[in-house]
């Protein structure tokens, strides 16, 4: 063959041709022996391609000190451990997450089970967070009539929260 | 319940004396699950650790489902202890080497277990003997739809529920099966098998997952992709794909008596001579004898209410179990006598088999 493929991985001659068909989508990967051999690729038990096409679409040159603000991991721990800090890192990290998805998964959009119940607590949160927020700025600026009809709303919703949580 | 009460009390997995399923032993299924705001486990302070899981173990006892189970942190429970809980399939090997801040939940049936920062902070559980996705999936949908009344999942409108490892984002499911294949392995189309599954986007699994052997020619296939596809969808295709594995191996039983009978009933007969004599055997050996006599059940040479017992032999003569029994740690040399000594024991009751019932 004149066109010899070089390994994903390190760049050698690929001698180990992968096809693996997601959803009528077709994903190749190329590796050479030694990279087959330590990716498990030969053994047919423990083999996954999402894991390896997961660390192979991480490029090693683009891996800038970006930290999740909200847990201080870096691109270059996802890369270490495969794994992300916390739920935050998802938004933070999502440029290069974007593209991993595509070849990991028949999708990019979740559309399975949500959390009913925790999805109405934080709608629920949020709503009195900014009724308050709204009655505190009423009282300030004198508009009594308008902090009344917060602290109505206040209520009402305080009332459904308990009965939805009860129900 | 402690933990020796639920060793010593019958699991789901060892004691189903309805274990009619020819090729399917289990039906498993996990859901990954993460508190909102929170370092994944993988990632979280020690002191964050203990108290994700006192705050996840405390909601996870609480439930209904886990009335009378067993709760405890990994670091009570000794080596023995944890390696009996991976041979019954209700924890992984990854949580026994968690070295603080993890916790397990067990229901009362051992059909229920969530393992407390793992991988994840949550990962529920719910396992069945024989093929059985539909029972199992409402099981641990509930089960989850429970826990969310009590805890904030980290949860994401496009993306799903957000899990540590990017591999399980979207629906966080794994679902599985644990399948019994000796004609597919005895007739070497195994390879081929594992093959094509793995071109339909899943994945193949000795008996105690990633990176573990098949003995027994017991092989665990489970979904891979996790996003894209609602969580019916997923089960609906790897039971397509299961059920298409089980005409397989269905089709080589039957090829396999037609083309070379003998050689088939020399494996079964010897398998048996060597469970009621031997005085040494080692697990992996154990596991391919009782291989070949569940496979003697299936096609009639032996009574059909054997196959709970060697079903639950397949995990009783892991080395956990065998220590245990035991009551001691031994040597792999000491273990080997003290196996073939219990398969003694259980065959000395089994009925010799008869060939001329082999259904053919």
């Amino acid at each position: 063959m004149a066109n010899s493929l070089k390994c994903d991985l390190c760049s050698k001659p690929a001698t180990v041709h992968l096809t693996q068909i997601v959803n009528s989508k077709i994903h190749k990967v190329d590796l050479c022996e030694a990279c087959a051999q330590a990716k498990g690729v030969t053994d047919p038990n423990g083999f996954s391609l999402a894991d390896l096409l997961l660390k192979a679409s991480l490029n090693p040159e683009t891996g800038s000190d970006a930290r999740c603000e909200s847990c201080g991991f870096t691109q270059q721990d996802f890369k270490k451990t495969g794994r992300f800090g916390c739920p935050a890192c998802y938004d933070h990290f999502s440029a290069m997450l974007e593209p991993m998805l595509e070849t990991m998964h028949k999708g990019n959009k979740h559309t399975g089970k949500v959390p009913q119940r925790a999805l109405e607590r934080k709608s629920l949160y949020e709503k009195l967070t900014q009724l308050e927020t709204e009655l505190e700025q009423a009282i300030k600026a004198e508009r009594y009539e308008d902090a009344a009809r917060c602290r109505d709303e206040i209520h009402r919703v305080r009332q459904s929260g308990v009965r939805s949580s009860k129900a | 319940m402690k933990i020796n009460e639920l060793i010593e009390s019958h699991s789901e997995l060892t004691d189903t004396a309805a274990s009619k399923s020819a090729v399917v032993l289990m039906t498993r299924i996990r859901l990954a699950r993460n508190l909102a705001q929170q370092p994944f486990p993988g990632w979280a302070k020690e002191a964050q650790k203990r108290e994700i899981r006192d705050q996840c173990m405390q909601a996870v006892a609480a439930l209904p489902q886990m009335k009378r189970g067993l709760a405890i942190p990994v670091e009570n429970l000794d080596e023995l202890q944890k390696q009996i809980l991976v041979e019954r399939h209700l924890i992984s090997r990854e949580l026994c080497h968690a070295k603080s801040g993890a916790g397990i939940v067990i229901s009362k049936d051992q059909s229920c277990v969530v393992m407390v920062n793992e991988e994840d902070h949550l990962r529920i559980q719910v396992l069945r003997a024989g093929f059985q996705f539909k029972k199992v999936w409402a099981t641990i949908n509930a089960l989850d739809t429970d826990l969310e009344e009590h805890l904030d999942y980290a949860f994401s409108p496009r993306l799903g529920y957000l899990s540590a490892c990017p591999t399980n984002l979207g629906t966080g499911i794994r679902a599985s099966a644990m399948m019994h294949l000796p004609a597919l392995v005895i007739s070497s189309q195994m390879e081929k098998v594992v093959r094509a599954v793995n071109q339909l986007g899943m994945a193949v699994r000795g008996l105690f997952g990633e990176g573990s052997d098949a003995s027994g020619s017991i092989f665990q296939i489970s979904n891979q992709t996790t996003l894209g596809e609602s969580e019916e969808e997923i089960i609906k295709h790897l039971h397509g794909v299961l059920t298409t594995i089980v005409e397989q191996e269905q089709n080589a039983r039957q090829k396999l008596l037609e083309t070379d009978p003998n050689k088939l009933f020399d494996k079964i007969g010897r398998a048996f001579g060597i469970l009621q004599n031997g005085y040494l055997l080692n697990s992996g050996e154990a596991m391919n004898l009782l291989s070949l006599i569940r496979l003697g059940i299936d096609l009639g040479i032996f009574a059909d209410a054997q196959r709970a017992v060697i079903d639950r032999l397949f995990i009783e003569c892991q080395p956990g179990h065998v220590q245990h029994a035991a009551k001691g740690a031994f040597e792999p040399g000491q273990r080997d006598v003290l196996r073939a000594e219990r398969l003694r024991v259980e065959f000395a009751k089994v009925t010799p088999p008869d060939f001329s019932n082999a259904a053919r």
